[in-house]
């Protein structure tokens, strides 16, 4: 297959960007979307041209590294991550553009590598348990009801890559913040910080810039983990009684099968 | 002590404190929506039932309070609502448009069309609801005759005026728009919601907006198709004849 990339070009944080166009051919359709970068990169480096600076690292959808608008879509058209984007998903001879994700809080390193350091940062604040790891414990003394667990798990699976933050015309962090604080606040390891959990991490996320959430719903339609809203009604819930000293709601108990 | 200022310096804590004002607000129309459907009982001989529901509202929990003194209670929880509603909005709108490099991304993907267009519906339901009081509490818009307490009369031969009759339903399209959008997100916004809830969520805050809309609508549209007929106190028709002659 054959394309033309209009690939944003920017050296350094700070300096103006461009975008700047490159041909492609031979592209077979089974590559991904990062192969097909990669095939570009080649060919630069042979024609001594600097290459084009993307981030990736399992290629395989569960690490969150890679971070490409394609086509003014955060990810590209497919709701999955860039890396498990493929070329056959476009037409032959069309003409893409690839951006990085952006935000005010995602500075742009080089090219399309942006620094996505704010989401560890709103981590730090809340997004951890004191658990002791060890030995795991007697599974019934500690039961977590299955409906728990589902919602609990539906959330953990976010990969924190920050395509909800791209997708926001709020440049909103909602999405993001309110898997990891449905993960730990559902589940028994996360009770013992769970009155501050949220407060921490909202406020975290407020200092480092991000938007506020005005439930447009864009985040969940980019989310390659399909991360529903409801976690962002679960965060607000979370943070209000946080702030008003109410004691947080026990999760469900387990039902006696 | 609740750290108020913490609450509201926080996306999530403003966002909350508009959704209150907001449910206000929608609670305030509810019941604004219910009061103006006593004029479908129609000119009524002397005294209009709306007429009578006008005076009632000024003499509700008399002489525990002043004459008219839950009523300006009431104002001045709108006003203040609306205040610290719009306030909110507005701040939080700015730093969301900081947090977003302009004009990205280009594609916007799935939204509804009256999330993406709260401000703009908000501040025209705001100019409405000025207008609004000029014309029937202030009796300020006398293009058409106005008498203070003639409730029936006023609304009469106001929505006799194809352009008023326009301006109300235009506005009623308007607070359709800004609620459709702003119920459900008031549910979402205080974490009522639940997996199991939302898809009912989303279609009760339409239906709710079409009850409210319908039901204001229906006061304009029947003065205007004749529906509801001229005004029967012997003020009015003094008026009304004084007027024509
Ligand atoms: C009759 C008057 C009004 C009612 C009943 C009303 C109701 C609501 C409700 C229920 C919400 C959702 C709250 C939330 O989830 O946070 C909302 C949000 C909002 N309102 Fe109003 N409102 C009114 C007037 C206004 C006015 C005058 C403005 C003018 C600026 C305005 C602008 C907004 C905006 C921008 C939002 C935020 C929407 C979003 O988060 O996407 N509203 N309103
Ligand atoms: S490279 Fe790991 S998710 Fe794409």
């Amino acid at each position: 297959m054959k394309f033309k990339l209009e690939i944003w070009r920017q050296f350094e944080t700070g300096e103006e960007g461009h975008f700047e166009t490159f041909e492609v051919d031979g592209i077979d359709p089974e590559a991904s979307f990062l192969e097909m970068l990669d095939q570009l990169n080649e060919r630069l480096t042979g024609e001594k041209r600097r290459t084009v600076a993307f981030d990736s690292d399992c290629r395989e959808g569960i690490c969150g590294s890679c971070s490409l608008v394609i086509d003014d879509t955060p990810h590209g058209p497919r709701q999955v991550t860039s890396c498990q984007t493929y070329m056959r998903d476009f037409e032959d001879g069309s003409t893409i553009r690839v951006e990085p994700f952006r935000s005010t809080s995602f500075p742009v390193i080089r090219d399309l590598v942006t620094d996505r350091g704010a989401l560890d940062r709103v981590i730090q604040a809340g997004g951890y348990t004191g658990a002791t790891t060890g030995p795991q414990p007697e599974p019934n003394s500690m039961p977590v009801a299955p409906e728990v667990q589902e919602r609990a798990m539906d959330a953990a699976i976010c990969i924190g890559c920050g395509a909800c933050v791209a997708a926001c015309p709020n440049g909103s962090a909602m999405l993001f913040t309110g898997a990891k604080v449905t993960h730990l606040n559902l589940l028994p390891q996360g009770q013992p910080e769970r009155a501050n959990r949220a407060i921490a991490m909202v406020d975290q996320m407020d200092q480092e810039g991000f938007g506020g959430c005005t439930n447009f719903g864009e985040c969940s339609r980019v989310c390659p983990q399909e991360i529903s809203l409801d976690v962002i009604g679960m965060l607000n819930r979370e943070y209000r009684r946080g702030r008003l000293g109410k004691r947080p709601k026990d999760p469900p108990a387990m039902r006696a099968q | 002590m609740i750290p108020v200022a913490d609450f509201w310096n926080s996306t999530v804590g403003k966002k909350t404190v508009v959704a209150v004002t907001g449910t206000i607000l929608v609670g305030y129309l509810i019941l604004h929506m219910v009061g103006n459907l006593n004029s479908l009982f129609g000119p009524g001989g002397a005294e209009p039932r709306v007429d009578w529901y006008s005076g009632w509202l000024r003499e509700i929990a008399e002489p525990l309070f002043p004459y008219a003194g839950v009523l300006w209670l009431a104002r001045v929880i709108l006003l203040g609502s609306i205040v610290i509603h719009i306030t909110g909005v507005l701040q939080l709108n700015s730093r969301n448009r900081a947090a977003r490099p302009s004009r990205y991304p280009a594609r916007r993907i799935g939204r509804s069309w009256e999330s993406g267009t709260m401000l703009v519906s908000g501040l025209l339901v705001l100019a409405f609801i000025i207008f609004h009081i000029l014309q029937f509490t202030t009796l300020s818009i006398t293009v058409t005759p106005l008498e203070h307490g003639a409730v029936y009369f006023n609304l009469y031969n106001a929505f006799q005026e194809w352009y008023f009759v326009v301006i109300y339903l235009a506005a009623l399209v308007l607070v359709g728009i800004h609620l459709r959008h702003g119920i459900w997100s008031l549910v979402q916004t205080l974490g009522l919601d639940s997996p199991a809830r939302n898809r009912g969520i989303r279609y009760g805050a339409t239906a709710l907006t079409l009850v409210i809309v319908i039901g204001f609508a229906l006061v304009p549209v029947l003065f205007w198709t004749g529906v509801l007929g001229a005004p029967e106190t012997e003020a009015a028709i003094a008026s009304l004849a004084g007027g024509t002659a």
